[in-house]
Parts: structure tokens; sequence; C-alpha cells
């Protein structure tokens, strides 16, 4: 069974106000206790925002780094899910199942991808 | 995305608990199963034309139970027909409401303690229950324990007729019967697992596809159980085993003792959900297993492992399940905590039982303390007996190899 990491992007910049509707926390709850009965996932979290973050590039035998935020990135990472699951498609059904409980005015974006198994 | 692989994967994520729902209503999960499949059919044709609904799980059980309510209505004036000829037929009426999902929690653990039943020979628990609760095809199954299809299918058919027949209840038992179904649930995980972890026979030592359907079902369990400390154990257990198979065998797939394994390639993230899952286990048989797995994934490096602990542990894993297997394993542990001349009166007093006659490990132990013994010819012919009793082509391999070695 194949692994997938799901990173959920969100827009800085465009962030959803910090009151959540109480309805949605709940449907979070729910569903994220559905997708673990279901013994697929693995590891979630929600990441700090970027302006606690640090970018280490390694580019002409030199270290660089740059603290966040990162403002000129429309999207960055801000949690992630690490799922095991009987192929793609079910991912993908679960990565719906997911954005669709959140409220019709945020934005945000998921992107399933397959884990390189060595 | 095209449509239909939409649809089964909703289907393979629910169908479990869409059988468990139509069983509760018709008592008989091979109806239930083809009632399950009917709504996918169902599903099939009409979403790719009416677009997949809002909640297409909840749409696939709503009409899977409509189904089966009808199927039961039927029945139910046949029934009444019958009696009116003087017989009787006990039914209890159909629920009329949708199923909250704590409902839909209990149906499927219902599911999974019919489907391992211990009316049922193990090799049809094992089937029965990686078919309906585990969705697997015939095919697949027939493939992981390299039977033929059709064998499966028949498995699986007079299973179904053989819970029919002796009327299983429907139900999770409470009170003294509790312990021995549990018992039977953890066990047909187990032994899945153990299949796909050291296949008893065939080329591949190892089958990861099986390790995984057996850790899902863990999972599932282990959800729907929390207050159970055996089942923690058992998840623990398997957890804590799945973090090693990459490196359980060697790049042409043959066998790496746990000595040589390239521990920083042991999976991390299994070991702390093993940790994890250990924090809420018990004292029982599996749980003192998942003990002895955790103190080998707690070792950096092999020189590191505990062996006093895991020595321990085995003694009290043979006063709970006394089985010469567990004995040798401890003597293993004895034998590295203590020195090899201490685990040999162990083990020769084992070479005495019966029950491990043919058991390949017994003279491959044995060997394996007589040559840190110094005794060379004795080992040799202990490895080549081993050789000569395993089924699995990779460990003959080894075995003859390090008795050529000798």
């Amino acid at each position: 069974m194949p692994r997938f990491l799901t990173m959920i992007r969100i827009n800085e910049q465009d962030l959803p106000p910090n009151e959540f509707p109480p309805e949605f926390e709940q449907r979070m709850g729910a569903l994220l206790e559905e997708i673990t009965k279901a013994g697929v996932m693995l590891d979630t979290a929600g990441l700090l925002p970027t302006s606690e973050a640090t970018r280490l590039s390694w580019s002409g035998g030199k270290i660089s780094y740059t603290d966040g935020p990162f403002t000129e990135t429309k999207e960055v990472v801000g949690g992630y899910s690490l799922s095991q699951c009987k192929d793609k498609a079910e991912a993908i059904e679960w990565t719906r199942r997911f954005l669709e409980i959140h409220p019709a005015e945020w934005n945000v974006s998921a992107e399933v991808r397959e884990i390189q198994e060595m | 995305m095209d449509t239909a692989r939409a649809v089964e994967a909703v289907f393979r994520i629910e169908s479990a608990r869409i059988i468990a729902g139509v069983t509760r209503i018709v008592r008989d999960v091979g109806i239930a199963e083809e009632i399950a499949q009917d709504a996918l059919v169902t599903a099939l044709e009409q979403w790719p034309e009416s677009g997949v609904p809002d909640r297409p799980g909840a749409w696939l059980m709503a009409t899977a139970k409509h189904r089966a309510i009808d199927l039961v209505r039927r029945k139910e004036t046949y029934a009444r027909k019958l009696a009116e000829v003087g017989r009787t037929l006990e039914d209890e009426p159909p629920p009329a409401e949708p199923a909250e999902p704590d409902d839909i929690d209990d149906d499927l653990l219902r599911l999974i303690f019919t489907a391992c039943h211990p009316v049922l020979a193990t090799e049809s628990r094992i089937a029965l229950t990686l078919r309906l609760i585990g969705g697997l095809t015939t095919q697949e199954i027939a493939r992981a324990f390299l039977a033929s299809e059709s064998t499966v299918a028949q498995r699986i058919v007079r299973a179904k007729r053989t819970l029919a027949k002796a009327a299983v209840p429907f139900e999770v038992p409470y009170g003294a019967d509790r312990g021995a179904r549990l018992s039977s649930v953890l066990e047909v995980i187990y032994l899945v697992f153990n299949e796909g972890y050291s296949a008893t026979s065939g080329d591949d030592l190892v089958r990861p596809a099986l390790c995984e359907d057996a850790l899902r079902l863990a999972r599932v369990l282990a959800s729907l159980m929390p207050e159970e400390g055996e089942v923690h154990g058992l998840s623990a257990l398997l957890e804590f085993q799945a973090s090693r198979i990459a490196t359980r065998t060697g790049p042409d797939g043959e066998p790496v003792l746990l000595a040589d394994q390239n521990r920083a390639r042991w999976n991390r993230l299994l070991i702390a959900r093993g940790a994890r899952a250990m924090s809420r286990a018990g004292s029982g048989p599996y749980s003192l297993q998942a003990a002895i797995a955790g103190c080998h994934a707690a070792a950096v490096r092999y020189e590191d492992t505990d062996w006093a602990r895991i020595a321990t542990l085995y003694g009290r894993l043979v006063q709970l399940t006394p089985s010469p297997v567990v004995e040798l394993n401890r003597a293993v542990a004895v034998s590295m905590a203590d020195g090899p001349a201490a685990a040999l009166p162990l083990v020769d007093a084992l070479a005495r039982e019966p029950a491990l006659n043919s058991y390949h490990l017994l003279p491959s132990v044995r060997g394996d303390l007589l040559e840190r013994l110094g005794r060379p010819d004795e080992a040799r012919a202990e490895f080549e007996r081993a050789a000569s009793l395993t089924r699995n082509e990779q460990e003959r391999t080894l075995l003859l190899r390090r008795a050529a070695a000798l």
C-alpha cells in the first residue's frame, strides 16, 4: 500500500479569520477521527507561519540562510498529512473530503504526492 | 480523475461499513456483501451521469440499506404467508432510522467479530476478514497466500454458509465469551501479518502488502476498541515489526539477520507509532511481544540491545502462553544475555518436544549456539538439518551457507 504526503497550501496574505466557525472545528475533528478509524492516517500536523521559518539553501558550494516570512511566495505549506492508502484515488478521495469541510469563502489547496518507497 | 475510479475509491473506503450496516438488517454477511456490490453497480451507472453526490459514502449506505430493508420485508411477507400455513419465522423488524456514526462503528466491530468467529476454520477466518473488512479481492487474497483463486473463493463461500447455518449472532460479545472471541480476532490479524512478515513458503521472504493489510486492520480495531489493552498491544507489536521490514531482506531477497540490519533504515515513524500504542497496551501476550519488539526498536546499535530485559519478558510470555517456540526465543535471549553455555540446556530440553520435530529454527538456533561454543562439526550438522526442514528457499540458502562456512 503506497504512502502519500499531502501538503496543504495556504496563502499567508489571505488567511482565514482567527475565529474559526465552531461547526468547522467540529467537522474537522469528526473527519480526522474517521480517517484514523479507517486505519489510513499515519501522521498529520499544522505548521507555524513562515514568519517563524528559516530557509537554508546550498548553492555554489555555500550555505545561505533566509528567515521568514516568505512574502514572495503566494502559497506556502501550512500543514501536512502522511497517509497509507490502497492507491492514489483513495488518497485523493480523503483529501477531497478534507477540503470540502472548509468554509466556502476560504482558499485552500492540497497537493497529493506519492512517497517513493526505497 | 475519471468518475469510475472515484466511485471505486469511495466504495473501497466505505465497503466494510456498508456491509456491516447491511448485515445488521439482513443478518447474513453473504447477502450483505451482494447488496453492497449492487449499490456500487448502481453508483457506477448513475454517478457518471448525475455527478458524484456530496456525501458519496452516505449515498451508498442509504442505497444499500433500502435494498436490505426491501429484502427483509419481502422475506417477512413470505414468512407471514408461511405462518398462515402454520409456520413461524423469527425476524427483528428492520431499523427505520439511518444509523448514527457511532452505530456504524458498532456495526463494523460486529462484522469483524463475525468474520473472525471461532466456528470458522482459521484460514476461512483470514480469507473472510481480508475480503469483508480489508477490502481485498479474492484474487489478491489468493496471490498473498499462494493459493488458487478458486480455492479461496470456495473458502469464502463456505465460510459465509457456515456462519448462516450456525446462526451466528451479529454482535460483539460481552461477559465470559468476550476474551476468547477477542483473541480470535487478534489472532487473525496477527496471522495475516506474520504470513507477510516471514512467508511460510514460496520464494519471497516477505510480502509487505500483507503486513500493510494487517496493520490497517490493527489500526482500525484499535480505534474501535480503545479500551482494550491487548488490541493496542497487537497494534504496537505490528508497528514495531513493520518498522524493520525494509531491512530484513538484502538486494537479492536474502534474509538479513537482526544483528546485521541497517538500523538507520528502520522506519522511525512506525517506531514512534508503536511506542504510542505501547503506552496504552495491557499485560497480555501481544503486549508482552510488543514490549520485546520495542526493546529491539529502542536499541540504536545491535550491541545496545537489552537482552536481559528481553529474556525476562520472554520468561513472562512463557508463563502466560506456554509454547516451545516462545521457549526457544527465550533461549536465544538468554544466550545473548548470559552466553551460549547458559542457553544450550534450554535448547536441548526443547529437542525432546515433539511439536518442534520439524521446526527448522530449533536446529538453526542450536547450530548457532554450538558454533559460538567452538563446536563446528556439531554446528554444521545442525545447520544442514535446519536447511532440510525449512520451506523457504531464501532461508535454506542462508543455512547452507552457514554450514559451508564452518
